[in-house]
């Protein structure tokens, strides 16, 4: 195979031509006949009864088809929560109901209040402003803690309390752990927030809703990571709308980062309303709504405690969190702070008694669920910081520390219910300490202060789970869905492949990742396979792409899909050259017979199966089309070691991130040049995370940073040039290619390493600081430098 | 955004009749009102666009030596134009975006007033006179608070006329989310003293730092103002920096204007 498109080139993106000629096809570039335009009347306030909502003077305005509100919704089922979690007493969560447009109260700001479709958008936002409603507006929680106490205002009146679950992990070991914590020669404690933020992916969301009164047909286009969970959970749960009658598709999505994952009520609304008006129905989300109504990620508030022998060997770990959930559940919320969490803080380490507490709260603020790394994050974050921070207090370095408790046996059971199949923490910490240049570090931070900088080096491990997730695992921890994955690969009669997956392509480079693999196999041109997703109507029942999942489980589907395409087509093969099938080879897209110089070429296999005149129909049905579904039996652990070197101004408190090299083990890599383009942008996101982004309400939930404004965004000269290596490879051990997975390390990897290098650069300098919470804006620096 | 009319005039005289009209509104390049249109935040019932009126646009030099800046003038253009006083070349070419800078204009941004925005502090900090379609204000007098000015209703900025000083220097500490100034300093020696004015820190809008002045005015050198500070229960407390933060930051950039203008 060429190595220009096989397994292990760095290909060019083809999908990049349409994305940067503008020729892409986004869900708003979706105009259907006879469309009209929704508008939503969202909550101004964050906690309120609603006593009235009079759409009869709106409703004759120019323009206006109909007026929807949380009444018109009686009877249509709740936008359902996809995971259920049983806390620690061994009780299910409270699970709240969540209308389509708010019924009886409003509970933050955004909520939808009423639904105005009318011929065009404008006349829909200028009926809105006739609508006359009257909401009391009751006191909000926001502050998690709060929310808790006795007596809190409670977000939904129909529960016991604010407390969604309190959950404990693992349960049993608590009182062991707890024991170790009192056997302890040292205990390290920091407390810290994991920030709220908000996704903000380039293109905003969009549905489009569609009736066929002639089919009785349902379709919804929607910027979705996962069309075929929106068709399940939408068709199902909310609308009774079954699956052969409701398509669902995603064309182009701009950037998902988890907030396009979850099915949004604004979804079910067009699809609903739709069918009542008999028209196509749009929403374009503005960019103002999306920061009210995607849903935000991270905002946990943790505790965690290490505890050490005298001979700096970790004992015992012990948190407690408590994790927004805002004011509804949200698709997979209640999966993010508990098993994408809790499963993790192991880490890299062989810390053998491990205990996590998680008490899941609702507030008056915008539901909560994953985000880039989604749980696996605020594991890393909080566990490198507190090895971080021992390592400062037994004065030891913070390398050899980790080192020293490095897990270096594979398979590896850890005391929170994962086991790791492979790593190899210390190479990608050598090569790290190669990369990062840790020897050329004194001398760069005496350069610096000698400009009046400090400087610092912080570095960090991370381990995450991805390749979500096997099917039987996450049933029996509250999962409502099955999370393998399909594909379905058409041959086509002169060679051509069509692979319709279910895995969806949001900016990860399927379209040119998954036809390499393809090619490997068959030993083709990449160009003759074309990627297909994103419509129901095509593709197999999938999961979609989240969790780094898509060429570890896709992938996977996919290669078994192509692998009975081979056994069926070395059948053919074997009858057109008279021989016997076990004596048929593949290789460079040539089938031949061992130990001859027979051959008949992929093309004449692929027309003889659908132009069956010479053909072995006793045995074999004609065509060549396979489906495959594939559930993963264990998740994937990708692992790396990062370092980032800062430079803070000790007048102003501004951080510049200087050098940033990041070491991943990402097991085997089909596309060198993707890879890379996934960690640099995970990394620009937990830079965000770390020095910028931070979404803020104030104490009666209004929403602070409503915009670019004051949410703020990691530009382009916000980050450094990346120094990025995925050399080490620990292949996994039980998926087909070998691969691990690689959406996400970045994000997860990176602000530990940020904040870690902030704290260095202050000590450097005198100051006795030991945390700061991010993010690490100019602000908070130089307040923390005041003492 | 509702329904306006727009009027887009070629004269000065033509844009004061418009603006004659109830509830007419001038457009600049429309950087802030044109957001805050979209957000249906304003309804006037008539903009009108001062973009094509040419005798407002331009940069020159006065018999004077001073630096003439049409009303009208594109940030972009002051950045390419306004090399006789680099430090305000420099301040308009560093004003948010190329796009914001291709559109956005040195009247529309006085006449706002927004206490983030960086020309108000160049145009206090240069003693500037703002000439209008019917009388010269002296920058002194211009500035009132927080999107407040000495402009009347109707009245147009024509042009704003800039004393070119012996040395100056703008220093921005930006707010990391809009990138507008947290605090920005404008320094300018010139033969009868230092001005310094203040943008993005003060609840009360733009403002000139007396202490700092006068010792500037004494000693053109950083250490000048060493134990100098502005009171931080006077300045803007935010997400963004407390009000100390930011008094600390006046302080800080005024040192490096300083050391920057030489």
């Amino acid at each position: 195979m060429p190595k220009d498109g096989g397994i292990g080139a760095s290909t060019k993106r083809r999908e990049d031509v349409r994305f940067l000629t503008g020729t892409g096809n986004y869900t708003d570039d979706i105009n259907l006949r006879g469309q009209a335009y929704v508008h939503f009347l969202r909550s101004d306030v964050a906690h309120g009864k609603i006593n009235k909502v009079d759409t009869e003077a709106a409703s004759g305005m120019p323009g206006v088809l109909r007026i929807f509100t949380g009444a018109d919704f009686e009877g249509v089922g709740s936008i359902p929560c996809g995971w259920q979690v049983t806390d620690r007493f061994g009780e299910v969560m409270q699970e709240p109901a969540h209308p389509v447009l708010a019924q009886g109260k409003v509970r933050h700001v955004g909520d939808p209040i009423a639904a105005i479709v009318a011929e065009t958008y404008m006349q829909a936002r200028d009926a809105a402003e006739a609508i006359e409603y009257d909401i009391d507006e009751l006191p909000a929680v926001v502050n998690m803690k709060d929310a808790l106490k006795e007596g809190a205002p409670k977000v939904h009146d129909d529960l016991k309390n604010n407390l969604c679950y309190d959950w404990g992990f693992v349960e049993e070991n608590k009182a062991a752990v707890n024991e170790a914590f009192e056997k302890a020669a040292h205990v390290t404690t920091l407390e810290l927030v994991n920030n709220r933020l908000i996704a903000n992916p380039m293109e905003p969301r969009v549905a489009v809703g569609d009736f066929n009164r002639s089919t009785g047909d349902s379709t919804l286009y929607t910027t979705s990571q996962n069309p075929h969970v929106i068709r399940l959970l939408m068709g199902a749960f909310v609308l009774g709308i079954p699956e052969h009658k409701l398509r669902v598709v995603s064309p182009d999505v701009g950037g998902g980062f988890g907030t396009k994952i979850f099915h949004y009520a604004e979804e079910a609304f067009c699809t609903f309303a739709a069918k009542a008006l008999n028209r196509p129905v749009k929403w374009t989300s503005t960019r103002s709504e999306a920061f009210m109504s995607d849903a935000h990620g991270r905002d946990h508030v943790t505790k965690i405690e290490l505890a050490l022998d005298k001979d700096n060997n970790f004992t015992a770990l012990r948190t407690d969190t408590h994790a927004n959930m805002g004011a509804y559940l949200s698709t997979f919320a209640p999966s993010v702070p508990t098993w994408l969490h809790g499963t993790l803080m192991a880490g890299n380490y062989k810390t053998p008694l491990i205990y996590v507490n998680v008490k899941a709260v609702f507030t008056n603020t915008v539901p909560v669920d994953a985000y880039r790394g989604a749980g696996r994050p605020e594991a890393t974050y909080q566990l490198e910081r507190v090895i971080d921070k021992a390592a400062r207090e037994l004065g030891v370095d913070p390398i050899a520390l980790r080192r020293q408790n490095f897990i270096t046996e594979f398979p590896y059971a850890t005391p929170v219910a994962v086991e790791y199949d492979t790593g190899d923490y210390n190479a990608t910490m050598d090569k790290l300490e190669e990369i990062a240049d840790f020897k050329g570090f004194a001398a760069r931070r005496k350069a610096s202060e000698a400009k009046g900088m400090l400087r610092g080096l912080g570095i960090n491990c991370y381990i995450e789970a991805c390749g979500i997730a096997p099917s039987n695992l996450v049933g029996q921890l509250g999962a409502r869905a099955g999370l393998y994955e399909s594909a379905t690969v058409r041959v086509n009669a002169t060679g051509g492949l069509v692979v319709m997956t279910g895995s969806h392509s949001h900016g990860q480079g399927h379209e040119t990742a998954f036809p390499q693999v393809i090619a490997e196999m068959i030993g083709i041109d990449a160009d003759m396979v074309e990627i297909v997703h994103g419509d129901t109507g095509n593709a197999p029942m999938g999961m979609g792409t989240y969790g780094s999942r898509s060429l570890a489980v896709g992938g996977s589907a996919m290669v078994r899909a192509t692998e009975k395409i081979i056994n069926k087509a070395k059948k053919i093969a074997a009858h057109l050259m008279e021989a016997s099938e076990a004596d048929i080879e593949l290789k460079d897209g040539a089938f031949s017979v061992a130990g001859t110089d027979k051959s008949v070429a992929w093309g004449d296999v692929t027309l003889a199966a659908y132009v069956p005149h010479n053909y072995p129909l006793e045995d074999i049905e004609p065509g060549l089309e396979e489906t495959a579904f594939y559930d993963p039996s264990n998740f994937t652990y990708p692992s790396g070691a990062y370092a980032c070197e800062v430079e803070v101004d000790p007048d102003t408190g501004r951080v510049t991130i200087e050098r940033f090299s990041a070491a991943d083990d990402f097991g085997n890599i089909v596309n060198p040049m993707i890879v890379s383009g996934q960690v640099h942008g995970g990394i620009g996101q937990g830079i965000g995370q770390a020095l910028l982004e931070a979404c803020a309400y104030d104490e009666n939930g209004q929403l602070q940073t409503g915009s670019y404004m004051d949410y703020a965004m990691p530009r382009a000269d916000d980050v450094p040039f990346y120094t990025v290596d995925h050399s080490c490879q620990t292949p996994c051990t039980h998926n087909p290619l070998g691969v691990k997975g690689c959406g996400e390390a970045g994000a997860i990897g990176s602000p530990p390493a940020v904040v870690n290098a902030v704290i260095d650069a202050l000590q450097s300098g005198g100051k006795n600081v030991t945390h700061i919470d991010m993010p690490l804006s100019p602000s908070r620096v130089w307040d923390a430098m005041q003492g | 955004m509702y329904a306006f009319d727009i009027e887009r005039p070629t004269t000065i005289g033509d844009a004061l009749s418009a603006l004659g009209h109830e509830e007419a509104q001038a457009l600049g390049g429309g950087q802030t009102l044109i957001p805050t249109l979209k957000q249906r935040l304003a309804a006037p019932a008539k903009l009108v666009s001062l973009t094509g009126i040419s005798e407002m646009k331009g940069v020159c030099t006065a018999d004077d030596g001073s630096l003439c800046i049409g009303g009208g003038t594109c940030h972009a253009d002051v950045a390419a134009e306004a090399g006789a006083y680099p430090a305000l070349a420099s301040l308009a070419g560093h004003i948010g975006d190329p796009a914001v800078r291709n559109r956005g204009t040195i009247g529309g941004s006085l006449a706002n007033n927004d206490p983030s925005a960086c020309y108000p502090s160049a145009v206090l900090g240069s003693g500037a006179t703002v000439i209008t379609s019917n009388r010269e204000i002296a920058a002194d007098d211009f500035f009132d608070g927080l999107f407040t000015t000495a402009l009347e209703e109707g009245e147009i900025i024509t042009e704003v006329r800039f004393p070119v000083p012996e040395k100056a220097s703008y220093q921005k500490f930006e707010q990391p989310a809009s990138r507008f100034a947290l605090v920005g300093v404008f320094v300018a020696k010139y033969a009868d003293g230092v001005r310094v004015a203040v943008t993005g820190a003060s609840e009360g809008g733009v403002f000139r730092w007396a202490e700092a002045e006068a010792a500037l005015s004494a000693n053109f050198a950083p250490e000048a103002i060493e134990g100098l500070s502005v009171d931080g229960s006077d300045m803007i407390s935010d997400l963004h920096g407390s009000g100390a933060y930011r008094a600390h930051l006046v302080a800080v950039m005024t040192r490096r204007a300083v050391a920057a203008a030489g």
